[in-house]
């Protein structure tokens, strides 16, 4: 049994992976950058709600989605104060290293505002435990929340991208920008719709996140996000359905280790599951082998 | 050629003379007493900065990866030279010759880390790379935390477990204590040392880069496939920059470590975080420049140490705490602003334009 409840646990963690993953993933899929600030906008998102809850009194669902315009907002200006500027740039490094003062930056506004200690956030979810086999298996209704959150939010980021117009522009600046602007589609306000999206999507993983784990820190998001990108490179970067799966089952991976191994290494494992991926399979397990023009 | 050749060479002399100078400038002033002791506390640490900016400046600058990882390295020099101290305490008695020993025995390890974990790393190349390397830094972080080493008649013992299961005769002495790290280090560097290293890091990185072999490099780092095409072999030359930068990262570790008297391995100095303020003293240097890398630690430090010591007289403790509080804040905002102001299109035309008096470029 306790085989199950690791396991279910494994699946709810790995589906807040697996949401902040799709937002690392359209991301890169689209700008080709890793915005290593994302981590950092699921901790905004939760201070957001950790504020409007317990200092403004707005109840939950009123402050979920006032920390998904906030995170939208926040990521859109990142992508046009930070990234735009250096989409062009000589070195592709110049917007790494900015994606990681970006990173910094919000941690440490974050400190100086919120302070470094530790807030305990109460859990925005409202929904009975579910007890199977006699109460021996145990899905907390964060849990149950959790997995639905992330089924529903990869069948509609799935239809938006395949059904609407937006989507396919989308899909076509990823494929080739300088086509796609001659298509007469709007690339920079392609890219700043795919950061807006991310970043709301950021929110909401920011709220499950510490409604299951209840403790919330300047750097409440920052392993979380690097860990979400180890998902999505798991899962093939630039796949929906990739950052998915990547995200679940690192998730697994993560609380069997510490189950079965060691707490104190669980890390460790998840960082070696990245290595032997990209090692093994650089394109993750649903990505598309990318030719190299010489 | 020649005349090129004579170039590098006044080049690197004016930055061994920036270095000797800083040394010369520094030392009478603590001869005759013109120093405040939070300056004379930093003369030790702006060796192992430099030593640390100019090894990153390799890998970014000239094989022309981000290496995320780098405190990883220092972690690895500074455990291992340590440890070699605390083994050798009875042995050899001499600090300095022990120290030496320490620090050969910390860039070694170091190394050798450098070339295991390159192996695989170097198949990658931009974020990728940039990923792994912190993933790398970070398990090896977690694996000092867990790691325990007692020392007795029989020898040593290992375990990733606690002290206890060690299975140690009564008299023998734990070294490393997993979070714990390790007690009791003998305080063997001292700014000359400091210096010395720091000479001995340029002249490496300097000649490395200037060789047949540097060239090498750079070209992978300007076009990996043109210079694969014309048979530079890709892996050797990215291998031998990677491990000689983790070699230094060690050296600067070790350096680091002998400056304590515990030593333990907590996220703010083997961390992410460690790794990233040295990118910030590399890119405020310049990437690619060594001599920028050298002014860059110091220079940075002398100014947030004269404000704070300026808040201090003035009694201003809001700004002070601030300052004290927020310097990864201020860093944070000198690296996105830096990398905006050198690296976007748009400012290097602005900068053309406004300096050099060039007419902006034509559209081609």
């Amino acid at each position: 049994m306790s085989f199950l409840n690791y396991l279910i646990s494994g699946i709810s963690l790995g589906s807040v992976y697996a949401i902040i993953a799709l937002g690392y993933t359209m991301v890169y899929g689209i700008a080709k950058m890793l915005n290593f600030a994302h981590g950092d906008v699921i901790m905004v998102g939760a201070y957001t709600v950790f504020i409007a809850t317990a200092s403004a009194g707005l109840p939950t669902i009123p402050a979920i989605i006032l920390s998904m315009i906030v995170c939208t907002a926040l990521g859109m200006a990142i992508e046009k104060v930070a990234y735009r500027p250096l989409r062009n740039a000589a070195s592709p490094l110049a917007v790494l290293i900015t994606a990681i003062g970006v990173s910094y930056l919000l941690q440490n506004l974050a400190l100086l505002i919120f302070g470094s200690n530790t807030k305990s956030f109460t859990s925005a979810v409202n929904f009975p435990a579910i007890k199977l086999a006699g109460g021996q298996l145990n899905i907390t209704g964060e849990t149950s929340v959790t997995i639905l959150a992330c089924v529903l939010i990869m069948i509609g980021l799935t239809l938006f991208i395949n059904k609407t117009k937006p989507g396919q522009a989308m899909l076509a600046v990823s494929e080739d920008k300088g086509a796609a602007q001659l298509m007469g589609i709007n690339v920079n306000g392609t890219i700043a719709l795919t950061f807006a999206i991310g970043s709301a999507l950021a929110a909401i993983a920011g709220v499950l996140l510490c409604s299951a784990y209840p403790s919330l820190t300047p750097y409440t998001g920052s392993m979380p996000g690097i860990k979400a990108f180890v998902a999505a490179v798991f899962g093939g970067i630039g796949s929906v359905p990739g950052a998915m799966i990547g995200g679940i089952l690192l998730g697994i991976i993560e609380i069997f280790g510490k189950a079965y191994i060691s707490s104190q290494m669980a890390d460790a494992i998840v960082f070696a599951v990245l290595i032997v991926v990209l090692l093994v399979k650089p394109t993750g397990l649903m990505g598309k082998k990318i030719q190299e023009k010489v | 050629m020649k005349k090129r050749m004579n170039k590098t060479a006044k080049q690197n002399a004016i930055t061994y003379g920036i270095v000797i100078l800083a040394y010369i400038i520094m030392q009478s002033m603590l001869m005759t007493g013109h120093i405040s002791s939070s300056l004379s506390g930093l003369l030790v640490p702006f060796c192992y900065y430099v030593i640390l900016a100019v090894s990153l400046n390799l890998t970014v600058g000239y094989l022309g990866e981000l290496s995320l990882g780098h405190a990883g390295f220092m972690c690895v020099g500074a455990f291992a030279s340590v440890f070699f101290t605390k083994c050798m305490e009875d042995v050899i008695t001499v600090s300095l010759v022990r120290f030496m020993l320490a620090l050969l025995v910390g860039a070694l390890v170091a190394a050798l880390f450098g070339v295991l974990i390159g192996i695989p790393v170097l198949r990658l190349r931009g974020d990728y790379l940039a990923i792994v390397t912190l993933a790398f830094g970070e398990i090896i972080k977690n694996l000092v935390n867990v790691l325990y080493v007692g020392k007795d008649s029989s020898g040593l013992h290992f375990s990733i477990k606690d002290a206890m299961s060690l299975g140690m005769e009564p008299g023998g002495t734990t070294i490393i204590n997993g979070p714990q790290g390790i007690t009791g280090i003998a305080k063997d560097s001292n700014f000359t040392i400091g210096i010395v290293l720091v000479l001995l890091t340029l002249f490496i990185v300097l000649r490395l880069i200037s060789s047949r072999d540097g060239r090498a490099i750079k070209a992978i780092r300007d076009n990996r496939i043109a210079a694969e095409s014309i048979g530079i072999n890709i892996t050797k030359y990215k291998l031998m920059a990677f491990s000689v930068s983790a070699a230094l990262a060690g050296l600067g570790g070790a350096l680091y470590a002998h400056n304590l008297s515990t030593l333990s391995a907590t996220p703010k100095n083997f961390g992410y975080n460690m790794s990233i303020m040295i990118l910030v003293y590399v890119v405020l240097g310049g990437i690619g420049s060594i001599r920028g890398s050298v002014i860059a630690p110091v220079v940075l430090n002398l100014v947030l140490d004269y404000f704070l010591r300026k808040f201090q007289m003035m009694g201003d403790n809001v700004v002070l705490q601030f300052l004290s509080d927020n310097r990864m804040l201020v860093y944070a905002i000198l690296l996105i602003a830096l990398m905006l102001f050198s690296w976007s299109p748009k400012a290097i035309e602005w900068r053309e334009r406004v300096f050099h008096k060039k007419q902006p470029k034509e559209a081609e």
